[in-house]
């Protein structure tokens, strides 16, 4: 291409390749302006699947860049490639017999305590997360700040593919969700109540109730719904509690 | 980047509104809602209601239906895949179940299918989880609180919002399933939002869009894609009995003489090899279809949502219901560009932030059932000439979340809506701070295939759960319902699959005689055009790029 760059476009570099291509574009548009039909490296388009994570440099910088695809806007210069895949096995476990420990997650990911604290990782996440922080709270044995770190995760796979030690952080981070989540906090006390009824049929009579109502009937008990507030109060209980 | 001057300019009159609507909404003064009548009368204005926007179906199972062009023209459309070009003797797959679609209905089908004792072959067209349920953000309705809430109270506000036109049983199913569904993402370590330092364990809940009890449970505001990772990890979790293929999606349905569902036929997307799955049940968890931009509307869709799954479904003899209503999520991101028709979740609203037009005032309560609300935000802008202009030349309505912050503290917007706080800081808005732009935009697949409340389909061995089907949201799904409803059937259509595989299969010789068959009715019916489905994937590449391509 010789094409010279028009005001409002800008020069980018697919895997190496020129193209001019507006510059209100994310890097994901730019290349279906380009030409390309994703397969790969696509997903939701809104920043949060993952699909999409990206490298690029800027001209003259010595700096990898990351970014998701769908989320960051191409500037002049750009050269971009995309890792749509990397490898990374992901240690399969039954969550039950998997402790909320350190000791339990190292076992599945032994390479954990390979971290050297780089911070490669943290400087490597699209979604500004602090990757080394929640290893470091895995290592030291808080799974719940690790996940409360990790909450934001895309697992698009950018940490792990950058890794000097070869850490899976985005696996780790799932396990230790997820134990947090069955293990750690405490289970619903209120679900755990009303699951009890609904296993003993408590509603079954009210449902069968409003299922057989003709439509004017419904009509008529959607209208008079009590509504309840908006303002919290965990106290409020509704005037009718016949079907409670 | 940020705002525009003019823009910036604008949100002054939001500002100049702001303590007095403060003041009311804190003295439970809310925007009056809309009665029925109301709320009827407000729907001319939904794009539904465009009489030239639907016709009738030509060919299939539901003909004479009328339903949206960019439906019905792939819904007769020739077939993508010549049946004459399959040979059908030698599977590449054996399974008892296979599962079509890598979503939240998909995954969960799996896991109760392989809890069932069933071999899985679990089949996605992209990643396994690339779906909508992903971009889910605002939360999952469950009548978990005794309290103040029941299935009774769900049960009337789903009916309601689907203007009564709901299948009952459906809906009983779905909202007695709900606390169960609950309860099993708990146990498997979903992270919803809990009570902080609460020793019951206590879920957080609020409203949402004709709720008339607080029962939306939410994971932050990425409630979908906490529990689409948590599924798909347990699904990988059982490796020895579920086996995932990606990248394969299914182009065509497997019957039998008998008419019964053998399996289905796939595409290998990156060497384009087809690939026989016999399997003894299959179960259609293929989602929606936004990526059709529907009258020519943005959408908040996951790439891969094309109606590949109804399009197979149907042309096997699957009818189809409820397809006439589309959804449209009120607020879709219209500014900046970049973020286009991108989902700015109802919770939003839920903590109660107003929606307003360009001089900063409110004219719609602002949880009103979706379709209602979508209906007043188009009135504003395109009737009542209130709305903002965008630099693109497009209209808005103001979203104001600093009314969140205003209201429950500094910090509140960044700690409830990490997403969108961390995505529009990086197009230099801060919403804490700042209004959102946002117009309705193209959300939900309403209405989808036939189905019942066990998942069965009326062809034996072939089941269905989530977007793809139509019938539990009636015309409109509230929000909070569409996450719940891919758990609750996928799971039961999950059970229902691997009940079929182990006691009612019966053994047939795989045929694709009903595309044939589906040919030749689109012949007589003199059915035209180039269009050959299901399409798989989105075309966006530029019209310039395609005038000057290496012809096909």
């Amino acid at each position: 291409m010789v094409q010279q760059p028009l005001p409002e476009t800008v020069r980018i570099y697919i895997m190496g390749k020129e193209y001019v291509v507006p510059d209100s574009l994310t890097i994901q548009k730019a290349f279906e302006f380009a030409g390309y039909q994703w397969i790969r490296g696509c997903g939701c388009r809104g920043g949060i699947c993952g699909a999409c994570a990206t490298v690029f440099r800027y001209p003259g910088s010595f700096r990898i860049e990351v970014g998701l695809a769908c989320q960051t806007v191409v500037q002049e210069g750009m050269y971009i490639a995309q890792i749509p895949f990397f490898p990374a096995p992901k240690a399969t476990y039954n969550l039950d017999d998997v402790a909320a420990t350190t000791q339990a997650i190292q076992a599945l990911y032994p390479e954990l305590y390979k971290c050297m604290g780089c911070n490669t990782c943290t400087k490597s996440c699209p979604m500004d997360i602090q990757v080394m922080e929640y290893i470091s709270a895995v290592i030291r044995g808080d799974l719940r700040e690790a996940a409360r770190l990790s909450f934001d995760c895309v697992m698009c796979g950018l940490c792990t593919a950058r890794c000097p030690a070869e850490l899976k952080q985005y696996h780790i981070a799932e396990l230790a969700r997820r134990l947090t989540g069955a293990r750690l906090q405490p289970r619903a006390k209120h679900l755990a109540e009303q699951t009890a009824r609904i296993r003993a049929g408590y509603f079954q009579p009210m449902l069968e109730e409003v299922e057989r109502l003709d439509e004017a009937e419904l009509k008529k008990r959607y209208v008079a719904r009590e509504a309840q507030p908006q303002e919290d109060d965990p106290n409020w209980s509704p005037k009718d509690k016949s079907y409670l | 980047m940020g705002y525009t001057r003019e823009l910036l300019e604008l949100i002054k009159k939001v500002e100049a509104t702001r303590s007095a609507r403060i003041a009311r909404a804190r003295a439970g003064q809310d925007f009056p809602p809309l009665s029925l009548e109301g709320r009827a009368e407000r729907l001319r204005f939904h794009p539904d209601y465009k009489a030239e926007g639907r016709r009738p179906l030509r060919v299939g199972p539901s003909k004479g239906y009328a339903i949206c062009h960019e439906i019905a023209d792939l819904l007769e459309a020739a077939p993508l895949v010549n049946p004459d070009a399959v040979d059908l003797r030698q599977p590449d797959y054996e399974t008892d179940v296979l599962v079509l679609g890598g979503g939240g209905a998909g995954s969960s089908a799996a896991l109760l299918a392989a809890k069932n004792g069933a071999r899985v072959l679990l089949t996605t067209k992209l990643r396994h989880g690339d779906a909508n349920t992903m971009m889910a953000e605002g939360g999952i309705q469950a009548a978990t609180q005794q309290a103040w809430d029941s299935p009774y109270w769900h049960y009337l506000d789903v009916i309601g919002g689907g203007h009564f036109k709901n299948i009952p049983e459906l809906v009983r199913t779905l909202v007695s399933e709900a606390p169960l569904v609950i309860e099993w993402l708990e146990g498997l370590g979903c992270l919803l939002s809990k009570e902080p330092d609460d020793p019951q364990g206590t879920l957080r809940m609020i409203h949402g869009g004709g709720t008339s009890r607080k029962r939306m449970h939410f994971a932050a505001d990425i409630t979908g894609a906490e529990i689409m990772r948590t599924l798909r990890d347990e699904v990988r979790n059982q490796a020895g009995k579920i086996r995932v293929l990606e990248f394969n999606p299914a182009v065509e349905l497997i019957l039998d003489g008998a008419g019964r569902c053998q399996g289905a036929v796939l595409l290998n997307l990156e060497t384009k090899q087809l690939y026989v799955v016999r399997a003894k049940a299959t179960v259609l968890a293929t989602g929606g279809s936004g990526r059709l931009h529907i009258q020519g509307f943005m959408t908040t869709n996951h790439y891969g949502a094309t109606a590949d799954g109804l399009v197979i479904a149907y042309r096997a003899g699957v009818p189809v219901c409820f397809l006439h209503a589309v959804q449209y999520h009120p607020t879709g991101a219209v500014y900046p560009e970049q973020a286009e028709g991108l989902l700015i979740t109802e919770k939003i609203r839920g903590y109660g932030a107003h929606a307003l037009n360009v001089d900063g005032e409110q004219f719609v309560f602002e949880r009103e059932p979706r379709d209602v609300e979508s209906a007043c935000f188009i009135r504003e802008c395109l009737e009542v000439k209130k709305g903002v202009p965008t630099p693109a030349g497009k209209w808005g309505i103001w979203l104001d979340s600093p009314m969140i912050d205003a209201m429950c503290g500094a910090g509140t917007v960044e700690r409830e809506f990490p997403g969108k706080f961390i995505l529009f800081k990086r197009y230099g808005i801060d919403i804490g701070k700042q209004p959102m732009l946002v117009y309705p935009t193209l959300h939900y697949q309403n209405g989808g295939v036939n189905y019942n409340q066990r998942g069965e389909t009326n062809i034996p061995g072939f089941f269905a759960a989530g977007e793809v089907t139509g019938g539990v949201h009636g015309e409109n799904r509230l929000m909070g319902n569409s996450l719940l409803d891919v758990c609750v059937f996928g799971r039961i259509a999950g059970e229902s699959a691997a009940a079929f595989a182990r006691e009612k299969y019966a053994p047939g010789e795989p045929t694709l005689d009903h595309v044939r068959r589906f040919v030749a009715e689109r012949r007589d019916a003199g059915v035209e055009g180039k269009t050959a489905s299901p399409i798989l994937l989105p075309d966006y590449v530029s019209q310039t790029v395609k005038d000057k391509r290496l012809p096909a």
